[in-house]
């Protein structure tokens, strides 16, 4: 066999198991040390497909960033103490049928769409680098771009001001 | 050819492996021994001439220690925090240019594990990572005092992230491009960037300095506050992993500095000795011995950070908490920034004026 196709397999095969894992493991912090790892094989995944820069942005920002928020909220909590047994037959039911509908969905357009052939003569190699993301960002999507910028400084604000001390508040 | 190329490639990323491991042994002996010259003391001098000995002893020691695992920890996280330590520390030296090319039967090889184009940003995600280590050990040690020195370093690392980021960006707006060994090769003739961004150069030091955890930033293992800090409950090898890998990181953030500010192998007089050279011995071999020279002016800028880095822990008392956030939030970033758009008007403005002056 190929051996990116071999790769591809062992990647999705570890993609596919942390992923499961970070559902089923009953501590929250290895469910999340689970999703470090997911991040990771989704890093090696966009690797293959030749976009180094959204594979390092991904680390950075997934794995660098939010997940040590996420681990430093539920070391914090120290979750271990009180079971996660308890959660109600609704929630789980909610949440099979939640799980169950985006699959149909994603299941439906992928029948739907038609995947182009690969053509060794059209295909560019240097899609997936930064220089041609940039081009793509700053001439072809420029207003979605800077809305999405607008969107960010406004969650941003929001957290300031939601942490912001309030006059006369005790603090300790 | 693809052999030849592929055999100079692994001598490369094992020599540079050896070299990192073998620079962090005897940083531990360098420290002591500046911390001795500071102090006005002798520091090791009994294991071999001058203590240079010492860390084999100490390593010895470390070896031969009993490995302990305490009852209540979290097993195989507690043995995962100092190897994922040790991990993401030798992570980051794969793309940082050693020097430049290496000839050998009419094939050149850049003396660099990998030519990426975006090597900066390898490093940054490498950086990033490094907290994990800390993190999971100090949580499982299952100890309250561990797991304050974690969650110090998990925000302290995440707020100097931003900061150190945000100095970068100066950087490449004016290098134009992400590759290490572009970068390099831009600052060739003189042309390096500390005279172009001297902010920028303060602001990344001093968030190197924070991320490697060093006095004066040194809150996560504050033995007045917190015992140990996160390796409380760390003793033998494990103990001497997170040890490691701190001289490491040190060792990697300065090599990483002197590539961004410093020219990396580049030195003044550095075209006038390759002429000689390859008028003296051969284009194939004074090009290698050029290279050569230029790898050791590398090292030792690097190794001047890795001083630098002492003399100021022997030097500066360590911060408070809340004033290490102060710093690092409401200075820091918006000093950054202020840094970035200084840079772009340069770019914009200055840069045309005196290209037009010159010409």
């Amino acid at each position: 066999m190929n051996p990116s196709i071999s790769f591809f397999y062992f990647l999705s095969f570890l993609t596919v198991f942390s992923a499961l894992m970070v559902v089923v493991a009953k501590n929250p912090i290895h469910s999340v040390l689970y999703l470090i790892l997911t991040f990771f094989t989704l890093s090696g995944h966009y690797i293959l497909l030749n976009a180094q820069f959204l594979a390092a942005v991904n680390i950075i920002v997934y794995a660098g960033a939010i997940m040590v928020l996420f681990l430093f909220v539920i070391m914090f909590l120290n979750m271990k103490q009180d079971e996660v047994e308890t959660k109600a037959n609704l929630t789980k039911i909610a949440g099979t049928i939640v799980g169950g509908t985006v699959f149909v969905i994603l299941f439906g357009a992928y029948r739907k769409t038609a995947i182009p052939a690969f053509d060794p003569q059209s295909y560019q190699s240097q899609v997936g680098m930064i220089e041609s993301l940039g081009h793509l960002l700053f001439k072809d999507y420029l207003l979605p771009f800077e809305l999405i910028s607008i969107l960010l400084l406004v969650a941003m604000i929001g957290a300031v001001m939601l942490g912001k001390r309030e006059i006369g508040e005790r603090h300790f | 050819m693809e052999l030849t190329e592929f055999t100079i490639k692994s001598i490369t990323i094992v020599a540079v492996f050896a070299l990192t491991l073998v620079i962090a042994m005897y940083s531990t002996w360098a420290e002591r021994k500046v911390a001795g010259f500071i102090q006005d003391r002798r520091g090791p001098n009994r294991a071999g001439w001058g203590g240079l000995l010492q860390p084999m002893a100490d390593a010895g020691k470390m070896f031969f220690k009993e490995d302990f695992i305490p009852a209540l920890a979290n097993k195989w996280l507690f043995i995962a925090g100092p190897s994922l330590a040790m991990l993401t520390a030798l992570l980051a030296s794969a793309v940082i240019p050693f020097g430049s090319t290496f000839r050998f039967n009419g094939v050149e090889v850049p003396l660099q594990g990998v030519e990426s184009n975006i090597g900066i940003l390898y490093v940054f995600g490498v950086v990033a990572l490094g907290v994990y280590g800390i993190m999971i050990g100090g949580w499982a040690s299952n100890n309250k005092f561990s797991l304050l020195g974690a969650i110090r370093a998990a925000s302290q690392n995440i707020s100097y992230e931003i900061a150190m980021g945000l100095s970068l960006i100066a950087v490449l707006m004016m290098s134009s491009s992400l590759s290490l060994g572009e970068i390099v090769s831009q600052q060739h003739g003189g042309n390096w960037n500390i005279f172009y961004q001297p902010l920028g150069f303060i602001i990344f030091l001093t968030c190197s300095f924070a991320e490697c955890n060093r006095v004066p930033f040194d809150l996560p293992e504050c033995e007045t506050e917190l015992v140990g800090g996160y390796h409380t409950e760390y003793g033998s090898m494990k103990l001497g992993f997170y040890l490691f890998a701190e001289y490491i990181n040190m060792f990697i953030s300065s090599a990483i500095i002197s590539t961004l500010y410093f020219g990396g192998y580049n030195y003044p007089g550095m075209d006038w000795v390759y002429n000689q050279l390859t008028s003296a011995m051969g284009t194939a071999t004074g090009h290698n011995i050029a290279t050569l020279i230029g790898t050791a002016v590398f090292f030792g800028k690097a190794l001047f950070f890795v001083f630098f880095y002492m003399w100021v822990r022997w030097t500066i008392p360590r911060f408070r908490y809340d004033q290490l956030m102060n710093l690092g939030w409401k200075k820091l970033i918006p000093l950054a920034i202020i840094n970035i758009i200084l840079t772009a008007a340069g770019i914009l403005f200055l840069k045309p004026i005196i290209t037009q002056i010159l010409n």
